[in-house]
């Protein structure tokens, strides 16, 4: 390769480099913010802050959601495993939510600790299969997580 | 280059020189076209008619035969292009700026496309059109860098300069797609995981994998048409005044 070109693709690598690390620290500086929800887990530890508006990211725990008087208002609980907060949301649901389901609520914490949430998504999951499989599915013993 | 074949290493050299490469991409077009036409309705068939619904998003899921195809094309095009133009800066190739310069437009299409169907797929199933999440925000980044590069190749006169810059532009750029590709893992975001470029064994059912290669893959032809036709375009309006071009046309009217 002439002498010419060798520095000028050594300059370009150079550059992707420089450019690669200079992204990765501001990434890794801004980490916190590109996180689009906090989890239940943080809740629970006080991370997420108190007065003003988070979203809050976690699965609808089976058996939780309920209509307390009848209303468009329903209460449920979130976890991620380890930790469970209660969420209040008055308004319509989308297609999505149901028990089971990882949904993300954007809204404030009150003084009783009690998730009143504005806004609710729901985030489905990278899954993608035809009902009769997951059917059958359903019926197989579950595989260990750790395997 | 020891380690490429002689008649490799000729081809790649003869494709080099403008009107080989004319003349060579005219014999191929119509070939490319039929594959396209047949892997374009081989998909749809596959992902519309016969892939069963989804068990948790019934039919909407199958926006995904578009949606997904656009946006890894969106990546592709992209580091395509990045490379295209590290290649004609080094070694001053005339036809890899030519090639850099003309995947942009595509490229840009694909990403809106991925955009606007990722959107049209979220209202339904998150309820929502558009979030700031980590996933959908990169993307909408690449979208700009595309247009920059579009930009910045109209605003310089001089193609062979214009060439240069947009081509440092797009090397920067490249650190945006390990960020849109992970994004989805290194942060919690609302867009899902990865299906099925992840490790392990996709997370979608078979039945609906093979459809989505298919246009995967018939995405990738309508890239390679689109380039091309592009390429040959921009080739001749920059060798307007050479011998080859003059003897092209002054002899299909004899």
């Amino acid at each position: 390769m002439k002498p010419a070109r060798k520095q000028r693709l050594i300059l370009i690598g150079l550059m992707v480099i420089g450019a690669g690390l200079a992204t990765a620290f501001a990434l890794k500086s801004f980490n916190e913010n590109l996180m689009y929800f906090f989890s239940t887990t943080d809740v629970v530890e006080g991370k997420a802050p108190k007065e003003t508006l988070f979203r809050l990211g976690g699965m609808v725990i089976k058996g939780s959601v309920e209509r307390p008087n009848d209303g468009l208002m329903v209460r449920f609980k979130l976890s991620d495993f380890s930790k469970e907060v209660t969420v209040e949301y008055t308004g319509i649901l989308p297609d999505l939510f149901r028990e089971g389901q990882g949904i993300v609520a954007n809204g404030r914490l009150n003084p009783q600790g009690v998730f009143v949430a504005e806004e609710v998504l729901a985030k489905h999951d990278e899954n993608y299969m035809p009902p009769e499989v997951k059917g059958s599915l359903k019926n197989q013993p579950q595989p260990d997580k750790g395997q | 280059m020891f380690l490429i074949p002689d008649p490799v290493g000729r081809f790649f050299h003869r494709m080099a020189s403008p009107p080989h490469f004319y003349a060579f991409t005219e014999r191929l077009m119509p070939w490319l076209v039929s594959l396209f036409v047949l892997l374009t309705v081989a998909g749809l068939y596959g992902g519309l008619y016969l892939a069963p619904a989804d068990y948790q998003q019934g039919d909407s899921y199958r926006i995904i035969y578009i949606h997904v195809p656009s946006a890894w094309m969106s990546l592709f095009i992209y580091v395509v292009m990045a490379i295209a133009g590290a290649i004609g800066l080094v070694w001053r190739i005339k036809l890899a700026e030519i090639v850099a310069i003309s995947s942009a437009p595509v490229g840009a299409s694909f990403t809106f496309i991925a955009l606007v169907t990722g959107s049209l797929w979220g209202k339904p199933m998150w309820g929502t059109w558009w979030v700031w999440d980590a996933r959908l925000t990169s993307e909408l980044i690449l979208l700009f860098l595309y247009l920059g590069v579009i930009g910045l190749y109209g605003a310089i006169d001089d193609k062979r300069t214009a060439s240069r810059a947009v081509a440092i532009l797009a090397l920067v750029g490249v650190v945006n797609i390990p960020v849109i590709h992970y994004s989805v893992e290194w942060w919690n975001t609302l867009h899902q995981g990865p299906t099925v470029t992840k490790m392990d064994k996709p997370s979608i059912h078979v039945s609906m994998l093979i459809p989505l290669l298919l246009m995967a893959l018939s995405f990738k032809f309508y890239y390679l048409i689109a380039l091309l036709q592009r390429t040959r375009t921009e080739l001749l309006l920059r060798e307007r005044n050479a011998q080859w071009v003059k003897t092209m046309i002054l002899g299909s009217k004899q």
